[in-house]
């Protein structure tokens, strides 16, 4: 069966002890960690699917790996989950605290509706099942950015279970075969966002600023469906654009938006799940897949060597590019789960059990929430190969790159070129000449007017291909210039006068009789050179196919 | 057990009035047995049936910092000051804000 062999390796990718370059080698583990799979208190370890057991190649290692995310999206809201103090991602130290959100006694947390219809929106998009009855839980652990010495989440029943994230990559040498894989989401809760902290090693102390205390989370749990970074990395991808789209929340990595921790472990196939690690403090998007891998490496090493995997917690370090443990995480945390008093049950409804008569501020619609859904990214990707036919793997990557897709849409509207020209320039020209120079889309010195422009003028047929490349290079460069303006400077118009061509394919043949003769004789590459001499003399302005059209002709006459 | 029982509850459960005194004690715990709970969810708060109060999203609060930081016996520049907290090996030198939730 071909599935299992996908499941558990990267496509085609087998995980084989591999010699990485990295820093300093950790100390071989001493065995004093337990071996226990180490279920915590929220995720557990999933169902492994059957896998075929196949016995190793002498000599060849083979491993599987195992990864699971949980992953925290900060809510797009004007204020926080519990109280009123406004979200803002840039502000003064302690500007936006509330007297709850510094926890002083005699304050209680007021639900905010729009968390609410947000994770309600969330868990609809990722085809989870609502609960229509969910608690909240106090967790307990003392850190200096929680002030209340606890943080008020969903443990016992979340808002939304069970649901599942689809998602594509791109494999092969060209990267073009597109497989479809699908994680399954074990929940989404709402949960409170902790202040911050910095370390101040120097005078040994820690300075808070709890601003960002009580802001609305989503922590999205994925089952360890995923096999290696690229496939978490992609996951966590779509995610993002999921939720973009939602508008639930910006999901901005680099501003603390959208925080990822992996669970990863290894086995042997047909053997048990490994012990497992966490590794947190994955907020880059550039690092998520590294790190993942370096980690899975990290442990197929230790195993290889004899050593054991310890069920701990890790961090990642970006300068040195390893995983590296974290010492206040050594032993198990106890956080000594209890039901939120003070917050009774939250109740959702839709459209049979709404109560009637009810205050529409104070209930929540699932039904309702359900049919004002926006767009899904992989709704907009099907439209876009209805509409223009393009491949499934072209719509990846306009939606995968920000602002291609917009670029794309307004190149459309103002040009009469086929969308498959479009699509080609834009995906292949345009996005190649960015990366080059690691541009974002924003900052592209060629207009979506300006490209379409050019492609107008390249299907009116005023320029040659090998002409438009010219004119879009000199775009980029001086960016004022409009493409007709270049055209006539640079003298790159097509030749439209038939008469004049015609006249000088003739002179042409008369000019070169030892070639015509060739071409007589039934020598094929004469004609191309024949080809060559007539463009010469147009000064590169005629389409060779004319030509060749046009020497044809007159040469069967 | 019953050696950390004694510890917590610093009685001694040598004599015999001790043990007397205990067993009347689990005897009167015993009478919650006499309810019967078949199929009745556990309660977790007196306000289980209360309704859930959802704010509308406007923010009227914070822009306190000053008030605040009264509060705080240390403070610089407008950040409450902390004993240094746990921070991973090996020390990073960056203000990574660190949050182990």
């Amino acid at each position: 069966m071909a599935a299992p062999v996908l499941r558990w390796c990267c496509p085609a990718r087998r995980w084989i002890l591999a010699n990485i370059d990295r820093g300093p080698r950790h100390g071989r583990g001493a065995p004093t960690g337990s071996r226990s799979s180490g279920k915590r208190g929220q995720s557990s370890v999933a169902q492994q699917p059957l896998v075929t057991a196949q016995k190793p190649r002498k000599g060849e290692h083979q491993w599987a790996a195992v990864v699971g995310l949980e992953i925290h999206a900060q809510i797009s809201s004007n204020s926080k989950l519990f109280s009123g103090s406004q979200v803002h991602f840039a502000a003064p130290p302690n500007s936006l605290v509330s007297f709850f959100d510094a926890s002083l006694p005699g304050t209680l947390p007021v639900l905010n509706r729009r968390c609410v219809e947000a994770a309600v929106m969330t868990g609809l998009a990722l085809n989870c099942h609502i609960n229509k009855k969910s608690l909240f839980d106090r967790k307990h652990y003392f850190y200096a950015d929680l002030p209340a010495g606890y943080q008020i989440t969903q443990q016992r029943l979340p808002i939304a279970v069970k649901g599942s994230l689809a998602y594509s990559i791109c494999v092969g040498k060209k990267r073009n075969q597109v497989i479809n894989k699908t994680v399954r989401i074990k929940q989404i809760q709402l949960e409170q966002d902790s202040g911050k902290s910095l370390h101040d090693d120097l005078r040994s102390q820690t300075l808070i600023d709890l601003n960002r205390a009580g802001v609305g989370l989503l922590e999205v749990v994925l089952e360890p469906d995923m096999s290696c970074g690229e496939e978490a990395a992609t996951a966590v991808r779509e995610l993002q654009l999921i939720l973009q789209a939602l508008g639930t929340s910006q999901a901005n990595m680099a501003e603390g938006q959208l925080r990822v921790d992996a669970n990863i472990s290894v086995h042997r196939p047909g053997e048990p799940l490994g012990v497992r690690t966490e590794v947190k403090n994955l907020n880059s998007a550039r690092f998520l897949a590294k790190a993942i891998d370096y980690e899975i490496q990290r442990q197929i090493e230790e195993l290889e060597n004899g050593g054991e995997i310890l069920n701990e917690t890790r961090s990642f370090d970006y300068k040195l590019g390893c995983t590296v443990p974290m010492r206040d995480k050594e032993g198990k945390q106890d956080y000594r789960f209890i039901p939120e008093p003070n917050l009774p049950p939250l109740l959702l409804y839709d459209s049979a059990s709404l109560p009637a008569g009810a205050d529409p501020q104070q209930v929540i619609n699932i039904d309702q929430l359900r049919e004002q859904l926006p767009e899904l990214p992989s709704v907009t990707r099907e439209k876009l190969v209805q509409q223009y036919g393009m491949l499934p793997e072209h719509s990846l990557t306009l939606l995968n790159e920000v602002g291609l897709l917009e670029f794309f849409q307004n190149v459309m509207k103002e040009t009469r070129a086929e969308p498959k020209k479009v699509t080609s320039w834009v995906l292949n020209t345009f996005l190649g000449f960015l990366k080059q120079q690691n541009l974002a889309v924003s900052e592209s010195p060629v207009t979506p007017s300006a490209l379409a422009e050019l492609l107008n003028l390249l299907d009116q047929k005023a320029i040659s291909s090998a002409a438009a490349k010219k004119v879009f290079e000199e775009l980029w460069r001086s960016g004022g210039k409009t493409p007709a303006q270049i055209v006539s400077e640079k003298r790159l118009e097509l030749m439209q006068d038939q008469e004049a061509l015609e006249q000088l394919c003739q002179a042409t043949m008369e000019e070169h009789p030892q070639v015509v003769m060739d071409l007589k004789k039934g020598n094929p590459r004469a004609i191309n050179k024949l080809i060559g001499l007539v463009r010469k003399a147009t000064l590169n302005r005629a389409d060779p196919t004319v030509i060749k059209e046009m020497l044809e002709k007159q040469l069967s006459s | 057990v019953v050696e950390h029982l004694e510890r917590l509850a610093l009685v001694d459960f040598g004599g015999p009035e001790a043990v007397a005194r205990l067993e009347r004690a689990v005897a009167v715990a015993d009478r919650l047995r006499a309810v019967d709970t078949d199929g009745v969810q556990p309660l977790e708060s007196v306000l289980e049936d209360r309704c859930l109060y959802l704010r509308s999203d406007n923010v009227v609060e914070g822009n306190c910092a000053e008030e605040l930081l009264r509060n705080s016996h240390r403070v610089v520049e407008e950040y409450f000051v902390a004993p240094p907290g746990n921070i991973s090996l090996p020390k990073l030198d960056e203000q990574e804000p660190f949050s182990p939730s």
